[in-house]
């Protein structure tokens, strides 16, 4: 009965989303005032029938009703009740129902607080929002309902899939659609904008924090999926450029170009086409790479039951809404003119070539994600393209990106000044140099050509991130969120820089082959196997080994590296012990039983790695404080 | 207003691209392996089960040289295999070449029972229990099925289960007509 109840509250969303979106778009193309009144309370009421399909589903995992197939298919009776609400989004079905819903959070957030925006403007963004919502709503009932039985109903679940028994697993996929879908924001905002055929400021401002939320929640969603494939994976990386994981990270560029780009519409009232491009791509992309995942049409090691009814209706779904907003954009962008001009040394020209930095490197992303297609489509043969690609060539774009964001930092709006504040980037500059030296001479000794160069870059960016800041507090300036989380940000991504160069530039890792009470060297550690055991787990066992780690010969920790066999689904799965400390981490993982009481032993000492993901979160930090800024606060009150 | 009309026009032949690539995509579920034409790549795995009762613990692949075979990735997880695996059985009748099976990230002693349950078609049974070995052959699920020539080289990869019509069109057909006799048991 209760899933029945769910489907029929997404049925009804369904109809109430067409309403919002009708509503939205002619009320106030003819002027009806009573029609964009009505746009409001049809978000609650197709927020309220979307939280009900989704709580349907839920209570569906959490009382194991094996007679819905995709609980049957994705859940077990075994599994904790976490990872039952989990494996909700464990597969295709119920991701949708989970981003129609997060689609109309934001669709609520923005109905709520968009009370001091003009109304019909308001009512456009809301009613481009719903024809959004719409495409996903429909897509989940035509091709991936959820809620379908199973007769005759199974005695039990196939389970989740092992791999996505994790914590950060489990909560990746809701913060990485969060960020995808929280573009939709902004293009529905770019959108609203084309239609009126008017962008000042003000529109900027409104826009900024929502975009900058967003990409926070974007940033931490691949950051949690990088994370987990670290550590549950254990293929001893942070970055694979798998087709997936590329679908997420181009839509973060371009958001992030976005959120700087917005910060010059904003102040000088400039970029402004440009502005609802990037607004317009980066939900584009958002929704490309759900097409890429979901049609089949690239399969990756994400790659979900591929459909080719599936694939038509998203790539339908993208005609229709990048094609109509890029049509919108051809025709309307014309009309909204920059006026004033900048200074090339100005951090309007700094923004500008972060922003063709950041979109060049996305492209590049883009052209080796879609190679293969490429190729394939004009008929010239197959190709795969991996890191031999990807690595030389966003470096290309990004290492001057860097260098740019450290001397950008300094500069200031309209007048090219920077040669005035030669004296704070010389400094920065040696105040980097001189940490790296400390850093290769001192700490880890010399490495590869990059090596210095990404300590240098990222150190000279965080050195520079603290100028304005600073400079603010001596002249008795308050310090506001916005400058607050701008240097978290930027820290963030200095931070960022200096441990992937870390990490590239002195991993040690060695696989080992030892028995009980034998040990090996991996650099300057040396691992000791003590013992194996086995232990039992709710739904698998393992055999569980003791791994004594030692420095100059004193131990530094106990690692328990386990390998678990999960009862139902039959799979193995390995379950690396990382002792994380923020210098270095220390890994084991347990390889396999070689025979003669021998068992291999993968160890890896890696420094700096925790950072690359404290600096994902310190970013997303950084563009939450910014967005709390009591200036956008007042930008409603006041419009 | 060129340069307005421009992305449209980009957006334009990307859909193109896309729709031909959802066209083909029915019957291409994967790009088939960038290691075709490449060597296969070696390993050194424990044996889980073996047609000869004198295989060590250990396989190692470079044993096969100078002989055309056939790897089938499987699992005891994947319900795919269990479609593919009758095939594999008359394949395996024929004993045009041998079969080695990886078996991919599983357990060993649900593979033997599988394997006694429902026949052991494989020349060497071999246990990637890491999964390292399937990353190195680019595996994106079970099953898969390569064919690899006497040099070493791959020269066929096939995704899905496996089918008579399969085996015939890519699989034999793709041998010289010496490797049906030269094959044999390793």
């Amino acid at each position: 009965m209760i899933p029945e109840l769910g489907h029929f509250a997404l049925i009804l969303a369904a109809w109430v989303v067409i309403a919002q979106s009708a509503f939205g778009l002619a009320g106030p193309a003819f002027a009806r005032e009573r029609w964009i009144a009505a746009v409001r309370p049809a978000v609650f009421t197709q927020f309220a029938l979307q939280t009900a399909a989704l709580a349907a589903l839920m209570y569906a995992f959490v009382t194991n009703d094996f007679s819905v197939q995709y609980v049957a298919q994705n859940s077990n009776s075994a599994l904790p009740v976490g990872y039952r609400i989990a494996a909700v989004w464990g597969a295709h079905e119920g991701s949708l129902v989970l981003w129609g819903w997060i689609l109309s959070c934001w669709t609520l957030a923005v109905a709520l607080r968009s009370r001091s925006l003009p109304e019909a403007f308001a009512a456009r963004t809301l009613g481009v929002l719903g024809l959004v919502s719409l495409g996903f709503v429909t897509f989940t009932l035509a091709t991936s309902n959820p809620f379908l039985r199973l007769q005759p109903a199974a005695p039990d679940g196939r389970d989740l899939n092992p791999l996505l028994q994790d914590p950060a697993l489990a909560s990746h996929p809701p913060m990485l659609y969060a960020g995808y879908v929280g573009f939709a924001v902004a293009f529905a905002f770019a959108c609203a904008a084309m239609i009126e055929g008017r962008l000042d400021q003000t529109w900027a401002r409104w826009t900024r924090p929502w975009t900058t939320i967003a990409w926070a929640f974007l940033s931490v969603g691949i950051a949690l999926g990088s994370w987990w494939a670290y550590y549950e994976l254990g293929w001893g990386g942070y970055w694979f450029w798998d087709p997936v994981e590329n679908a997420s990270f181009m839509p973060w560029l371009v958001g992030t170009a976005l959120i700087h780009s917005l910060a010059v519409t904003e102040k000088r009232g400039l970029f402004k086409s440009w502005t609802l491009l990037l607004a317009i791509l980066a939900f584009s992309l958002s929704l490309l790479g759900t097409f890429l995942v979901r049609s089949g049409v690239l399969v990756s090691v994400h790659s979900f039951a591929a459909d080719p009814t599936r694939g038509i209706f998203i790539l339908t779904f993208l005609v229709l809404v990048i094609g109509g907003a890029l049509a919108l954009y051809a025709w309307r962008a014309p009309l909204l003119r920059s006026e004033a001009g900048f200074e090339f040394t100005s951090r309007e020209s700094f923004l500008l070539f972060n922003n063709i930095l950041l979109v060049v490197a996305a492209a590049a992303v883009f052209a080796g994600t879609m190679a293969p297609l490429i190729s394939d489509a004009l008929g010239l043969g197959t190709l795969s393209v991996g890191k031999q690609y990807f690595d030389p060539v966003f470096l290309l774009p990004t290492l001057p990106l860097i260098a740019l964001a450290a001397v950008g930092l300094h500069s200031q709006w309209k007048r090219g000044r920077v040669a005035a504040r030669r004296g704070a980037i010389l400094t920065t500059a040696a105040i980097g140099i001189a940490l790296t030296l400390a850093l290769m001479l001192g700490v880890w000794g010399g490495a590869k050509l990059l090596t210095p160069i990404g300590f240098a870059l990222g150190l000279w960016l965080i050195a520079s991130s603290f100028v304005d800041p600073i400079d603010r507090v001596r002249r008795g300036i308050r310090l506001t969120p916005a400058i607050v989380g701008m240097a978290i940000a930027h820290v963030g991504l200095g931070v960022f820089v200096v441990s992937i160069t870390a990490v590239e530039s002195y991993t040690s890792e060695r696989d080992l082959a030892l028995a009980i009470g034998e040990s090996g060297r991996v650099g300057a550690f040396e691992y000791r196997l003590d013992g194996l055991r086995r232990v039992e787990g709710p739904n698998y066992d393992a055999v569980r080994g003791t791994v004594t780690v030692l420095e100059a010969g004193k131990p530094v920790v106990t690692l328990y590296p386990e390998k678990r066999n999960y009862f139902v689904q039959r799979s193995v799965m390995t379950e690396a012990d990382i002792h994380m400390q923020l210098s270095r981490d220390v890994f084991a993982a347990l390889g396999e039983d070689l025979g003669g009481g021998r068992w291999s032993v993968r160890a890896q000492v890696r420094p700096l790695i925790n950072y690359v993901w404290l600096a994902a979160f310190l970013m997303a930090l950084g563009g939450i404080v910014a967005a709390s800024d009591r200036r956008y606060r007042r930008a409603e009150g006041e419009a | 207003m060129n340069r307005f009309i421009l992305p449209a026009g980009v957006f334009v032949l990307l859909v193109a691209v896309l729709a031909v690539g959802i066209q083909r995509a029915p019957n291409k579920t994967v790009i088939p392996s960038a290691l075709i034409g490449k060597p296969a790549p070696q390993y050194l795995l424990p044996v889980i089960a073996s047609s000869s009762p004198l295989q060590a613990v250990q396989f190692d692949s470079r044993s096969l040289a100078g002989r055309w075979h056939v790897v089938n990735v499987w699992g005891t997880w994947c319900p795919e295999c269990r479609v593919e695996h009758p095939v594999l059985l008359d394949m395996a009748r024929e004993a045009a070449l041998p079969i080695i099976g990886l078996d991919w990230k599983d357990d060993d002693m649900a593979a033997r029972r599988w394997l006694e349950s429902l026949g052991d078609p494989y020349d060497v049974v071999v246990a990637d229990r890491e999964g390292r070995t399937a990353i190195d052959f680019g595996v994106y699920g079970a099953p898969e099925t390569f064919l690899i020539d006497d040099r070493g080289v791959v020269v066929h990869k096939h995704v899905g289960a496996m089918t008579p019509a399969v085996w015939q069109r890519d699989f034999l057909a793709r041998l010289p007509a010496r490797a049906a006799t030269t094959g044999g048991s390793p």
